[in-house]
C-alpha cells in the first residue's frame, strides 16, 4: 500500500483496521518531508520527534480510537498558535516566540487523534496572495518549482499536494486558503464566519479571519471541519451550538454532522454561475476548466442558473480597506516589549517600538499597515472606512439576493492559475486585484470551496469555487463530493519534487520597499 | 486624493515605523495608485446604507463571572526578549 496515495480518511480507516501503524505513518510523512522540502521550503518548523513520540502514544490507544483521523498525520499554518511549538507567523518580529497555549484548532484536532507534522510556511502575517513575503523565504509549487503556491497559506497548499502530511489546517482571510489549494490541486474549505474558533489564531483582519482545512479531497475537509467546528467561549465571535449555553442574540449553529452528509446526491440542486465572474480578465483556460465543472454537475442533476452579480468590482478596494484598517490596529501588538523579536538598538522607549517594527516587519506589512493607518486616520475616516463598511453590508445584500435564487455559486477561485515566482512582488496592487473571486466571501462572512477542476496547458492545476449561504458547508461539500465521484482532478498529483533542485532565494532582511533594510 | 510624501510620514509616525529616505518615494506612488485605485468606490451610492462591522446580528455576549485558571505568569514572561521574574523591561519612560 502506497500511504501517500491514501486520503486522510483511507488512511484513518487503514489505521483503525491494523493495517497501518501511526508511527508508519507519521515516519512516511517526515520521510517526504526530508525528501522534498529543502525544494519546497513548505514548512518553517518540523516536529519530526515530537510527532513520532505522539504516534506512539496514540498506537497505544489505537483499540479505543474515537474519530475517523484518529491517528493520522497533518500540518499547521504558522500563524496558528501551539503549546511549546515554535510559532512565527512568517515574521521576523515573533523571533522564536514560543506560544504557552494551544490553538483552540490545534487542541479540537488533538482530540481528533491528529499527529502534527510541523508549522507551515506562509506570507507573512498571512499578507500576500504567493506565499513569497515570508521572512523564511518563498514557499515554491510542487507542481512547478519555478512558481508560488498562491497564499497565505502557501505551505499548507504545498505540504498536502506534495504528500507531506494528509491535510493541513490554514486560515482564509480573503482567499488565503481556497486561492493556494485551486494553485496546488486540493481541496480547501473555508467555512462561515463564527464557526471555528479564531482563539490562539494570530489576528491579521479579526472580522475576516477564519481557519479552515486544506485536504486532498471534501470527504476529507468534511472530517476535518466535523473535528474544528463548534462554538468556544474564548472568542467572542464563535457562534453557539443548539444546546450551547449562550446569553446573546444571534443565530445557533447545528455543528457537526457534515461527513455522514455527504451524499453526492445534488438532484435539484440549483447552482448559479453569476456572470460577472465569468468575464473580462478571467484566463480562457480557467474559464474553461470551471465551465466544465458546471457541466459536470448538471450531469449530476443539478441545475444550473446565470445571473448578475454587479457588486463584484467593489469587493477587491473595501475588503483591503477593512482588512488593513483592521491589521494597522492588531499588529500594533507586536512592539517588542511583550513577545518576540527586539531591535538591538534603540534610544528610549519610542525609539525600541518603532526601530524593533520598522526592522521586524516586512515590505508588504509595513505597506498594509500604513495604508490602514491612512483610512482610519482622521480627515479619511468616512470618504474610505465607513464607505468600506458601507460597501461590505450592500455585498452581503447582494449575496441574500442571489442565494433567493439558488442553492450554491460556482465561480473561477482566481483569474489565472499559479503565477511566476517574483511576478507579484513588484506590483501590489496587481496581487489585490488577484483576489477579486474570493474576498468578496469573507466580507459576507459565507463558506466558500475550491476544489481542482482541471490541469492548463502548463500542466498547472485549476481550481473551481463553490459559495454558499451562511452554514451552508453541508451543501457545498456535497456538491464538490458529487464532482469529485464524476471526476479524478483531486486525485492528479505533482511529479515529486527534488531534493537537491536550487533552495529558494530567501527574502530575508527586505526593507520596506524591497530595499535593504538597515 | 494626492498622497504626498509629508502624508507618508504622518502615517508612519502614526504607525510607530520609520520610511528611509530611499523608501519614501517609491511608498508614496505604491499607495497612491492603491488609494486610486479604492476610489472605484465612490461610484456606488450608499447615502441609505448602514455600515456594517459583523454580518451576524450577534450582540451582549454575556458569561458568568467564574474564576477559571490563566496563563502562568512565567511562562508568558519567557516569551518576552527582556522579562525579569515578574515583569517586561523598557527602557526608563519617566526621567
Amino acid at each position: 500500500m502506497e500511504l501517500r496515495e491514501l486520503t486522510a480518511l483511507e488512511l484513518g480507516a487503514a489505521i483503525r483496521r491494523g493495517e497501518v501503524s501511526i508511527v508508519e505513518a507519521a515516519q512516511t510523512a517526515l520521510d517526504a518531508v526530508s525528501a522534498q522540502d529543502g525544494a519546497l521550503n513548505a514548512f518553517i518548523t518540523v516536529t519530526g520527534a515530537r510527532a513520532l513520540e505522539r504516534a506512539e502514544a496514540l498506537q497505544a490507544g489505537v483499540r479505543d480510537a474515537q474519530g475517523p483521523l484518529y491517528g493520522v498525520p497533518m500540518a499547521i499554518k504558522d500563524n496558528i498558535c501551539t503549546k511549546g511549538v515554535k510559532t512565527t507567523c512568517a515574521s521576523r518580529i515573533l523571533g522564536d516566540f514560543t506560544p504557552p497555549y494551544d490553538a483552540a484548532a490545534v487542541d479540537a484536532l488533538a482530540r481528533a487523534g491528529a499527529v502534527s507534522l510541523g508549522k507551515l510556511n506562509m506570507d507573512e502575517f498571512a499578507m500576500g496572495s504567493t506565499s513569497e513575503t515570508s521572512f523564511y523565504g518563498p514557499v515554491r509549487n510542487p507542481w512547478d518549482l519555478g512558481r508560488a503556491p498562491g497564499g497565505s497559506s502557501g505551505g499548507a497548499a504545498a505540504a498536502v499536494a506534495a504528500g507531506m502530511g494528509w491535510y493541513a489546517i490554514g486560515s482564509d482571510t480573503g482567499g488565503s486558503i481556497r486561492q493556494p489549494a485551486s494553485f496546488c490541486g486540493v481541496t480547501g474549505i473555508k467555512p462561515t464566519y463564527g464557526t471555528v474558533s479564531r482563539y490562539g489564531l494570530i489576528a491579521y483582519a479579526s472580522s475576516l479571519d477564519q481557519i479552515g482545512p486544506l485536504c486532498r479531497d471534501a470527504a476529507d475537509c468534511a472530517a476535518v471541519l466535523d473535528a474544528l467546528m463548534g462554538h468556544d467561549r474564548r472568542d467572542a465571535t464563535s457562534l453557539p451550538g443548539p444546546r450551547s449555553r449562550w446569553d446573546g442574540s444571534g443565530p445557533r449553529v447545528d455543528y457537526g454532522h457534515l461527513l455522514d452528509g455527504l451524499t453526492g446526491d445534488i438532484r435539484g440542486m440549483k447552482i448559479g454561475l453569476p456572470v460577472d465572474c465569468f468575464g473580462d480578465g478571467l484566463d480562457g483556460e480557467v474559464r474553461s476548466a470551471v465551465l466544465a465543472a458546471a457541466e459536470v454537475l448538471k450531469g449530476r442533476g443539478a441545475q444550473l442558473v446565470e445571473l448578475p452579480f454587479p457588486v463584484l468590482p467593489y469587493a477587491v478596494p473595501a475588503y483591503y480597506i477593512i482588512a488593513c484598517a483592521e491589521a494597522s490596529s492588531n499588529l500594533s501588538r507586536f512592539d517588542g516589549v511583550k513577545y518576540g523579536w527586539r531591535a538591538e538598538e534603540y534610544d528610549g522607549l519610542g525609539d525600541l517600538y518603532c526601530k524593533t517594527r520598522t526592522q521586524g516587519f516586512g515590505a508588504e506589512v509595513k505597506r498594509r499597515i500604513l495604508l490602514g493607518t491612512f483610512v482610519l486616520s482622521s480627515g479619511y475616516y468616512d470618504a474610505y472606512y465607513k464607505k468600506a463598511l458601507q460597501v461590505k453590508a450592500v455585498i452581503r445584500d447582494a449575496f441574500d439576493r442571489v442565494f433567493e435564487q439558488c442553492d450554491l455559486l460556482l465561480t473561477p477561485v482566481a483569474p489565472t492559475a499559479a503565477p511566476r515566482l517574483g511576478e507579484s512582488l513588484s506590483d501590489p496592487l496587481q496581487m489585490y486585484l488577484s483576489d477579486v473571486y474570493t474576498v468578496s466571501v469573507n466580507l459576507a462572512g459565507l463558506p466558500g470551496l475550491s476544489m481542482p477542476c482541471g490541469l492548463n496547458g502548463d500542466g498547472l492545476p485549476v481550481g473551481a469555487q463553490l459559495i454558499g449561504p451562511h452554514f451552508g458547508e453541508g451543501a457545498l461539500l456535497n456538491a464538490a463530493h458529487a464532482f469529485q465521484l464524476e471526476t479524478d482532478w483531486h486525485r492528479k498529483r505533482p511529479p515529486p519534487a527534488a531534493a537537491d533542485a536550487e533552495p529558494p532565494s530567501a527574502l530575508k532582511g527586505e526593507g520596506l520597499c524591497g530595499g535593504d533594510l538597515k | 486624493m494626492k498622497i504626498t510624501a509629508e502624508l507618508i510620514d504622518y502615517l508612519a509616525g502614526l504607525s510607530r515605523l520609520e520610511v528611509q529616505e530611499g523608501e519614501r518615494q517609491a511608498m508614496t506612488a505604491e499607495l497612491q495608485r492603491i488609494v486610486a485605485y479604492m476610489d472605484v468606490l465612490n461610484r456606488l451610492d450608499t447615502t441609505q446604507v448602514e455600515p456594517v462591522s459583523h454580518v451576524f446580528p450577534v450582540k451582549n455576549v454575556l458569561r458568568e463571572d467564574e474564576v477559571i485558571p490563566s496563563q502562568d505568569r512565567a511562562e508568558l514572561l519567557a516569551g518576552s526578549p527582556a522579562p525579569d521574574q515578574e515583569a517586561f523591561l523598557v527602557p526608563k519612560t519617566v526621567e
